[in-house]
């Protein structure tokens, strides 16, 4: 049923859906409608049999899962930002243990300094954790994203985590056709784990593993990543036919077909690109969206075969590393090596910095007249960084550049001070 | 004719008293029908006090549970020592997840069993001391404010064994540890630090809180079965010598065990909802020195001129045991001798 | 595509406004998108949320830079925000306030728009005649479908009895229903003063 719905309350409702056994919350901006409406769920008795658990840390919420989901149950957990990097390291135990949790994550900006709004540092932060990580596009995607990831997580024993754009969607009121439980019943069978703690039938899970066999269990989860390239698909059209709904798939494609440049991006940025690409189609230029919803299993293969035509391929892109550059930009050069596509790299939307239409556009029209740097940074003040350098350089004990840059930015404005690139 | 009552520990082994005993009231050890829930063949050094006391309490549980029972494990040497791969000494269901958070692994398993409509199997959780007061502390105290299904068991040998013996929150004075070298003026462990866990977590008002030591194998294994008659979360802390951290011979484990709780350094005691219920009181008044001067780890303590004055402040930490949890009777052999401060 | 931007103070259901505004527009079977300004303001901190309204599909996701109108909810920003910022001259503005636009100082902005389409609505009193307590943002909404007709009141009044249950629903339709009027009756006057 279409409903008018916020973004954290439709994937709440739709997690109730996939009848989550153990839920265990630890609050943080932006996730924290998500959890809130699951906990109302199972407080009411609308969502039974379930435990929903609030713990004293993420690094809680990571364990518990781990011991349900081992136990046999099906596990959902929901964080952002701090809040992953501190269960960092049950993060990536789920995965080293092959239990498929499934958790949201509310994409969101890590300090210092602290900012709580959204970009995707935090989703590159465990990129290499084992984790099957899918980008949501809308709000619609969001949710039904969470019904494939379970059953994409079971199916294969990896723990999937869906990253939706913290705020732009989790508080965004919009439109979202809501599954039955009948549709997702049908679609979603009961988890069967492949191991599980059972007094009689006892094994010992999370044995220490030598040199003589880790690369081979690692290996073996690259093995199941791989296999979630081929599945995902699968589990998308399975999805389709239950619910006449296109959602997920390893990527998206809008406008491609005879595109001469290729804008890369993921999650909800992708609404926005369109819109700004629509307009450069308007103006005569071939352009074109790729959306990648599959993060991690990458899919080269699929991304190769899309942009392979084109002749550039502009990435746009909510996170970087330091003192590198692109993350999903790294991924795409190596899918496109060997091609005469030229890649660009643009670094956007940190710490909830706006990216609108009309930036977009000059980006676009800059990438068509051939003059896109290698790396760009979006909208950056490059003025009030070169005073904090300035600042830095004048006297060791300059303080805290955070703090500076504030309070250069509230100064009044000196004329011709603010030069944007 | 007079008689007196024989008392085990005049008896000496615990095989001289299982025998005396009726069947029923016999240790589970004894039992030819015990989990052996840790089996034989693991790799813990000889003399382990970690590998006799997880032997005894998880077998004690295995017991008590009709073999219903789930165990997670923390990181550390129980856990190493246990499951090099591809072999296992686990004859139960088991799982390691990480050092830190055993406990909310254990609330995990808890939690599905019940969703699971089984709510009949148990949960143990154990942890070394490191993984209890220390990284682990985090997450235990949540699983008790929570008031979990679970009996945490932490195995107490006052450092972190595993990594080559370097300080935790749980070692004592004085102690030399890789951390707490005995060099410098102030050799070994600071005094003033450290976290008494029971009484940590007696004020979560938890329904069961008890210690024992693997000296004391009927005292364990009751504590054990007491455990398991409470749903909710319970803690069980364990003294558990270790011979390569503590420098001592592997025959003297359980020796040292009963001095620990015989000079009043560590009180046996047991306590419901956040009130002591029972002590096992001290049967021979002994002085610290007697527990100190067999550990190497105390050697900087007894050397050519002995630190008398740190001695003495070890024996007043024993001394407030003794007040606090009133560990002397009139039975206690020696108790008229006077206190030394 | 119909842009608003709502200005009011944590605390005020701002959030609130441009969300129950989304539902009535998507019970006109319209396309409707509402957000907040995604802070972490605290109870009387200025605050914005918007609602855009299109017969399409939004895929937007950037803040309104251009609305269409602006909704303010407490007159007490004027001079602290920036609330006409990409206002055009056509654009719509509605005002919680009993007072005039010069009594409010903002006489010069007025007669930058076209009269018609700034007009104030005495939110507050009806909210707390009605509803009892001085939450403004469902009689401005009402106010709103009056003003710039993007939604009708029978929308406005299904979207806050959804949001708001029984007899607080009741309350606070009622008081949408009556803003509706005096706004209606605003945009007469008006309009006869125009013609």
């Amino acid at each position: 049923m279409l409903r008018q719905i916020e973004g954290s309350r439709a994937v709440a409702e739709t997690v109730a859906l996939c009848r989550p056994e153990v839920v265990c919350a630890y609050p943080i901006s932006p996730q924290t409608h998500i959890i809130e409406a699951v906990g109302v769920m199972v407080k009411s008795g609308e969502l039974a049999p379930c435990e929903f658990i609030n713990v004293e840390s993420e690094f809680a919420a990571m364990s518990v899962a781990i011991g349900a989901s081992a136990a046999g149950a099906r596990a959902y957990t929901a964080t952002s930002s701090q809040g992953l990097l501190f269960m960092m390291e049950a993060v990536y135990n789920a995965a080293g243990l092959g239990l498929p949790i499934v958790m949201t994550l509310a994409n969101r900006a890590i300090g210092a300094p602290i900012n709580i709004w959204n970009d995707h540092s935090d989703a590159m932060a465990v990129r290499d954790a084992g984790w099957i990580q899918l980008f949501a596009e809308t709000n619609q995607e969001a949710a039904d994203l969470h019904v494939q990831a379970f059953r994409l997580a079971e199916e294969l024993s990896v723990p999937v985590m869906v990253c939706m754009d913290g705020f732009i969607l989790t508080h965004a009121v919009e439109g979202v056709d809501m599954l039955d439980q009948s549709t997702v019943d049908a679609f979603l069978p009961p988890y069967e784990p492949r191991q599980v703690l059972d007094p009689d039938s006892p094994v010992s899970i999370g044995a220490m593993v030598g040199p003589e066999a880790f690369e081979e269990v690692r290996y073996l989860a690259h093995l199941r990543q791989l296999d979630a390239l081929d599945r995902i698909p699968v589990i998308a059209a399975a999805f389709e036919e239950a619910t006449g709904r296109r959602s997920g798939g390893l990527l998206s494609t809008y406008r491609t077909d005879d595109a001469e440049t290729i804008v890369v991006a993921l999650g909800s940025v992708l609404g926005t690109i369109k819109d700004a690409v629509d307009i450069r189609r308007e103006a005569g230029e071939r352009i074109g969206v790729v959306g990648i919803t599959s993060f991690r299993p990458f899919p080269f293969q699929a991304v190769r075969d899309v942009l392979c035509g084109a002749r550039q391929v502009v990435v746009i892109e909510k996170a970087f590393s330091i003192g590198f550059g692109g993350v999903l930009a790294t991924d795409l050069s190596l899918a496109l090596h060997g091609t005469d596509c030229t890649l660009r790299s643009v670094v956007a939307g940190l710490g909830g910095r706006s990216i609108t239409r009309l930036a977009l556009e000059d980006l676009f029209a800059t990438a068509a007249r051939g003059q896109l740097e290698a790396l760009t940074f979006l909208d950056l003040d490059h003025g009030v960084v070169e005073r904090e350098r300035e600042r830095m350089m004048a006297t060791r004990r300059s303080g805290p550049s955070a703090e500076n840059i504030l309070r250069d930015l509230k100064a009044p404005r000196r004329v011709g001070a603010k030069e944007k690139s | 004719m007079t008689t007196r009552p024989v008392r085990f520990y005049q008896v000496g082994s615990f095989a001289v008293g299982n025998r005396l005993l009726e069947d029923g009231d016999r240790t589970v050890q004894s039992d030819l029908n015990r989990a052996n829930s840790i089996d034989s063949g693991h790799r813990a050094c000889q003399g382990c006090g970690e590998a006799l006391g997880a032997r005894y309490a998880l077998d004690a549980a295995m017991r008590a549970t009709n073999g219903q029972m789930v165990a997670v494990n923390a990181t550390g040497c129980l856990e190493v020592f246990s499951t090099p791969y591809p072999e296992t000494s686990w004859r139960i269901a088991w799982l390691h997840s990480l050092f830190g958070n055993a406990p909310a692994v254990a609330t995990g398993v808890s939690a599905a069993m019940r969703v699971k409509g089984k709510p009949e199997v148990r949960v143990v959780a154990q942890a070394g001391d490191g993984g209890t007061v220390d990284i682990g502390f985090g997450c235990l105290s949540g699983m008790f404010e929570r008031n979990d299904d679970v009996l945490f068991i932490c195995y107490d040998n006052e450092g972190y064994m595993n990594t080559g013996v370097q300080r935790s929150a749980a070692t004592p004075p004085a102690a030399r540890t890789a951390t707490t070298d005995a060099v410098g003026p102030e050799p070994g462990n600071a005094f003033g630090q450290g976290k008494d866990l029971p009484r940590l977590a007696m004020a979560h008002d938890i329904a069961y809180v008890a210690t024992a030591t693997v000296a004391d194998l009927h005292d364990l294994e009751a504590k054990v079965e007491r455990a398991m008659q409470f749903r909710g979360a319970r803690y069980l802390h364990i003294l558990v010598p270790c011979p390569l951290g503590w420098g001592s011979a592997s025959d003297d484990t359980i020796h040292i065990a009963r001095l620990a709780k015989e000079t009043g350094l560590f009180p046996v005691f047991e306590a419901e909802y956040g009130k002591v219920t029972s002590v096992s009181h001290i049967r021979r008044r002994t002085p610290v020195e007697e527990y100190l001067s067999i550990q190497r780890r105390y050697a900087h303590l007894f050397g050519k001129k002995p630190r008398t004055e740190v001695i003495a402040r070890i024996q007043a930490i024993a001394d407030r045991n003794i007040e606090r949890y009133g560990l002397i009777t009139d039975e206690t052999v020696g108790a008229t001798r006077e206190v030394t401060a | 595509m119909f842009q608003v931007r709502i200005h009011g103070r944590g605390g005020q259901g701002v959030v609130t406004a441009a969300e129950m505004l989304s539902v009535a527009a998507f019970a006109e079977g319209r396309h409707a998108q509402a957000f907040p300004s995604f802070g972490s303001e605290r109870t009387g901190a200025p605050v914005v949320s918007y609602c855009r309204i299109d017969d399409r599909e939004i895929r937007t996701r950037e803040p309104v830079m251009v609305p269409d109108c602006v909704i303010i909810q407490d007159v007490t920003l004027i001079n602290q925000v920036d609330l006409f910022s990409g206002l055009a001259p056509d654009g719509y503005v509605l005002v919680n306030t009993s007072r005039s636009f010069d009594e409010l100082g903002i006489g010069d902005l007025f007669n930058q728009f076209h009269h018609d389409h700034l007009l104030t609505c005495p939110a507050t009193e009806l909210a707390l005649e009605h509803v009892g307590r001085p939450l403004p943002n469902a009689a401005l909404l009402g106010g709103f479908a009056a003003l710039t007709h993007q939604v009708t009141i029978g929308a406005i009044d299904t979207a806050i009895r959804e949001r708001f249950l029984g007899v607080v629903g009741e309350r606070n339709a009622a008081a949408a229903a009556e803003a509706y009027k005096i706004v209606m009756q605003e945009e007469e006057t008006a309009d006869a003063a125009t013609n």
